[in-house]
């Protein structure tokens, strides 16, 4: 069966998962992304490439970081802006997904932005598109449910590449709530793609999946040989409303556990760079004597993310 | 699309050569402030050629003009981009483009487009080592050393070999 991201002759159309992609078309968006990091440099930091088309962002769930970045990286391509909250309107109103999308078609979208609690939000879309013949509308997932969320697994590889240079020699350890993280998923697809050598998933039995180790990681249970060596590290944030439920005590036993300190990073390689997908809960999963230390590189990370985000726009909306 | 050498009617210069003849045309024309940009690929490789020949203090400037082309809506973004990169500050700067080939200009106009990103130029001049003709815009070169009529199924181009050494071939599009 093809890809459903990709048309008849391999071209990126839509992008909705990291998983199944070619190594060659993740290469070209990270390659593709360092031009456009140059243009964010510049005074005038847009280039005409989107002029005339319209970019929707349509966010079924909240979201302020991922929505602004694609908003500033569509208006860098030049492209118009419409940010819909639909959660407060259509759908609240009773309006169907494919309703909702079918409007905004009428209104010459040329491309969705779609964050949606449900995995396969984004799917169902591409799919419906695609049935309509309408090849020249593409979609980018920003996030669904537990699946994936395959632009922060994008700007996470552009970080891990830029302060490594490349991905053979690496060891990766994702640290935290792995169960109910798309974007873990999102960067194991991506880490075993381009050839890490070795990708790490590090929790609680709770917080990790059953059938984690068939994505080709190491499961670890305990944090310091989970870290110890490592080159890379990825916190996840811990979700506040896991700790209603029975998979964890509370937050204090959790960072006693859990939470990544200077202590605990010393026993990674000493240039290890650490990262954190945001928003961060201080304490909770990272001490901040390391969140704002020297080897953390989160805040590069949200730069890095803008350009990633037109690299992916300017490529899907060219194909 | 299938592409097959075929001889042409004229012999093909010596590229090296043409980079000396193009550096002695722009070298009466230099100024203390002069900068070059070169065109990625071609024109990168005879921006550094004339870097070197005119023995110039300032840093190069390379440009990749796919963020500024005009055929992006029907060919997509090219799967090579390369990073531009403008070393100085162009505002109030004589600027010198550079480029392999000249053919219909819509290449120059979007490395101008590009440039006037990075600040109001005081004068942008064009070199580029052959001027094949079947212009669409209206844009000539200002040191251009090698005028030769081609039918638009002829492709000419330049090539680096691993050496370094610079060399002209011709594709014909059947």
């Amino acid at each position: 069966m093809r890809n459903p991201q990709l048309s008849a002759n391999g071209e990126l159309t839509h992008l909705l998962s990291i998983e199944g992609l070619p190594r060659e078309v993740l290469t070209q968006i990270l390659d593709t992304a360092s031009s456009f990091l140059k243009v964010s440099h510049r005074d005038v930091k847009k280039v005409p490439l989107l002029r005339g088309k319209s970019v929707f962002n349509v966010f079924f769930e909240n979201s302020t970081r991922t929505r602004t970045t694609f908003e500033i990286a569509a208006k860098r391509l030049s492209a118009d802006v419409i940010n819909l909250d639909v959660t407060r309107s259509s759908t609240a109103k009773g309006e169907t997904l494919l309703d909702t999308v079918d409007n905004l078609v009428a209104m010459h979208a040329d491309m969705f932005v779609v964050r949606h609690a449900s995995s396969g939000a984004p799917h169902l879309i591409a799919d419906h598109l695609r049935r309509l013949g309408r090849d020249d509308v593409h979609v980018v997932n920003a996030g669904d449910g537990r699946h994936a969320h395959p632009t922060q697994g994008l700007l996470d590889m552009y970080t891990i590449r830029h302060y490594k240079h490349e991905f053979s020699n690496l060891v990766v350890a994702i640290v935290g709530d792995i169960l109910h993280s798309r974007v873990a998923r999102s960067d194991i697809h991506a880490l075993t793609t381009l050839g890490a050598a070795e990708v790490r998933a590090v929790g609680p039995q709770t917080l990790l999946p059953t059938a984690i180790g068939k994505m080709g990681v190491r499961v670890c249970h305990d944090l310091a040989s989970g870290i110890r060596d490592c080159d890379v590290v990825i916190m996840l944030r811990l979700q506040n409303e896991r700790m209603n439920g029975a998979l964890l005590p509370s937050a204090r036993e959790y960072f006693r556990c859990y939470g990544l300190t200077p202590a605990v990073l010393a026993l990674a390689r000493p240039n290890a760079i650490v990262m954190h997908p945001g928003p961060m809960n201080r304490g909770v999963e990272i001490d901040s004597d390391v969140a704002d230390g020297p080897q953390a590189v989160i805040l590069p990370q949200v730069t890095f993310g803008i350009a990633v985000r037109m690299a992916v726009m300017g490529i899907l909306a060219g194909n | 699309m299938n592409t097959h050498k075929t001889p042409l009617p004229v012999d093909l210069p010596d590229a090296d050569a043409l980079c000396v003849e193009l550096a002695e045309l722009i070298r009466p024309c230099l100024q203390p402030e002069t900068v070059l940009v070169g065109i990625h690929s071609g024109g990168v490789w005879v921006a550094q050629r004339l870097h070197a020949l005119l023995a110039l203090p300032s840093e190069l400037g390379l440009i990749d003009v796919s963020f500024y082309r005009d055929d992006y809506g029907a060919r997509g973004l090219h799967a090579k981009v390369r990073p531009s990169s403008i070393p100085f500050d162009v505002e109030g700067r004589r600027l010198i483009l550079v480029d392999d080939v000249l053919y219909t200009g819509r290449t120059t106009r979007a490395a101008i487009n590009e440039l006037f990103d990075y600040g109001r130029p005081e004068r942008i001049q064009l070199a580029v080592l052959a001027d094949r003709g079947n212009r669409q815009l209206p844009i000539c070169a200002d040191f251009c050393p090698w005028r030769i009529d081609l039918a638009p199924s002829f492709e000419l181009v330049l090539s680096a070999a691993d050496s370094g050494r610079l060399q002209w071939s011709v594709d014909e599009h059947a």
